[in-house]
């Protein structure tokens, strides 16, 4: 947790210079974890997140990025799955409340396309990864959008009997839109 | 028995008693399941509860086309309210072997968990989440399920009423090996 409030805070102070401390519009946002139960589709989305973004098209080397998730407000669609999910099992959410993304780098990989390498922090778990996302200025807003690919175990999402992966696979996409009200 | 009046087909005869073994696996199951604590158990039953149930509304899709261009034997004789009751538990069984399955599927679709049969061919949602509609079709599912059960009471005694009381052909029609042992 320490390093992530320290993370963020150094994201802050970097986002400062640009003045662009820009305001998440949350209506308009989403972060969805997509799971496969014995072949099923299942859906969940965390309800409550906040994202800093510092970004200028023209210069995506200088971008930053920081998403800030309440893990205790993931919902499934059902009171009782969403209970189980919140378990030591699963996400540990009164151990774990949070989880993060930090960018380290973005990087221009075609028009109005952009890979954005950081760390996600899931459940005390920091892994390096890298999000395919796709940016697109809607009038006074900026939108961004993309699905990463995580592998729960990665995170010990799941233990003990959970771990079994032909009941609830492993990789699980984790869909995300980011509409930031720019100044 | 390529006459239209002798007996029921093979085929017709394979379809009854297959159908019957899957209803008499899924109707339990269904029942056990849904009293299960949220665990790996109850995930693997669910999906095989749903399995079963699409495989028994194929099988049964295949029965009434059959049904409907294979007469089945003519009623032997009884009393009109017999025969009444007879053919209202009949048609009423057809209806509700395919309905109950149908709305197994809404109510799934209606929760949020898709139907991916086998874990394999995902069926599409045929409605949109809403939990409060799938709450009233779990309602209506049970409900059918209870009205299948009756009428299959009522089936089960209804033949063995023609087999051990009236000592007719009608039971022995269904299940070839009593035939040979009555005239």
């Amino acid at each position: 947790m320490n390093k992530t409030a320290i993370g963020l805070a150094l994201t802050a102070g970097l986002l400062l210079p640009y003045n662009l401390l820009a305001q998440m519009d949350t209506g308009r946002s989403s972060v969805v974890a997509i799971s496969k139960q014995m072949g099923v589709p299942v859906e969940g989305d965390f309800k409550r997140f906040n994202a800093q973004v510092s970004f200028d098209p023209a210069k995506p080397a200088q971008a930053r990025a920081s998403v800030e998730i309440d893990i205790a407000s993931f919902d499934i669609g059902a009171e009782d799955y969403n209970r189980e999910v919140r378990k030591p099992e699963w996400f540990d959410a009164a151990r774990f409340p949070k989880a993060s993304f930090v960018t380290t780098a973005i990087k221009s990989v075609g028009a109005g396309r952009y890979e954005a390498s950081g760390r996600l922090t899931i459940k005390g778990v920091s892994r390096n990864v890298v999000a395919p996302v796709s940016f697109r200025a809607q009038g006074t807003q900026q939108v961004f959008e993309g699905v990463l690919p995580i592998r729960r175990l990665h995170y010990n999402i799941g233990t003990g009997e959970w771990k079994d992966t032909s009941l609830v696979a492993d990789e699980v996409q984790v869909r995300f839109r980011i509409v930031i009200n720019k100044k | 028995m390529h006459g239209t009046t002798v007996g029921y087909t093979r085929t017709a005869i394979g379809l009854h008693w297959l159908i019957a073994l899957l209803i008499f696996a899924a109707f339990p199951l269904g029942v056990y399941m849904t009293d299960l604590p949220f665990s790996p158990m109850r995930l693997k039953l669910y999906s095989y509860h749903k399995w079963l149930g699409v495989t028994v509304f194929m099988l049964a899709v295949l029965r009434v086309l059959w049904r409907l261009t294979h007469a089945a034997p003519p009623p032997v004789a009884m009393p009109a309210w017999q025969r009444i009751a007879s053919v209202a538990t009949h048609h009423l069984l057809y209806i509700l072997v395919l309905a109950v399955p149908v709305s197994g599927w809404l109510m799934s679709s209606a929760l949020g968990m898709q139907t991916v049969y086998l874990g394999v061919i995902p069926l599409p949602d045929l409605l949109a989440r809403d939990k409060a509609l799938g709450d009233q079709l779990a309602i209506l599912h049970k409900a059918l399920n209870l009205s299948m059960a009756v009428l299959v009471i009522a089936h089960v005694l209804g033949a063995m009423k023609h087999h051990f009381i009236d000592r007719d052909v009608v039971m022995g029609r269904m299940i070839p090996f009593l035939a040979s042992r009555h005239p």
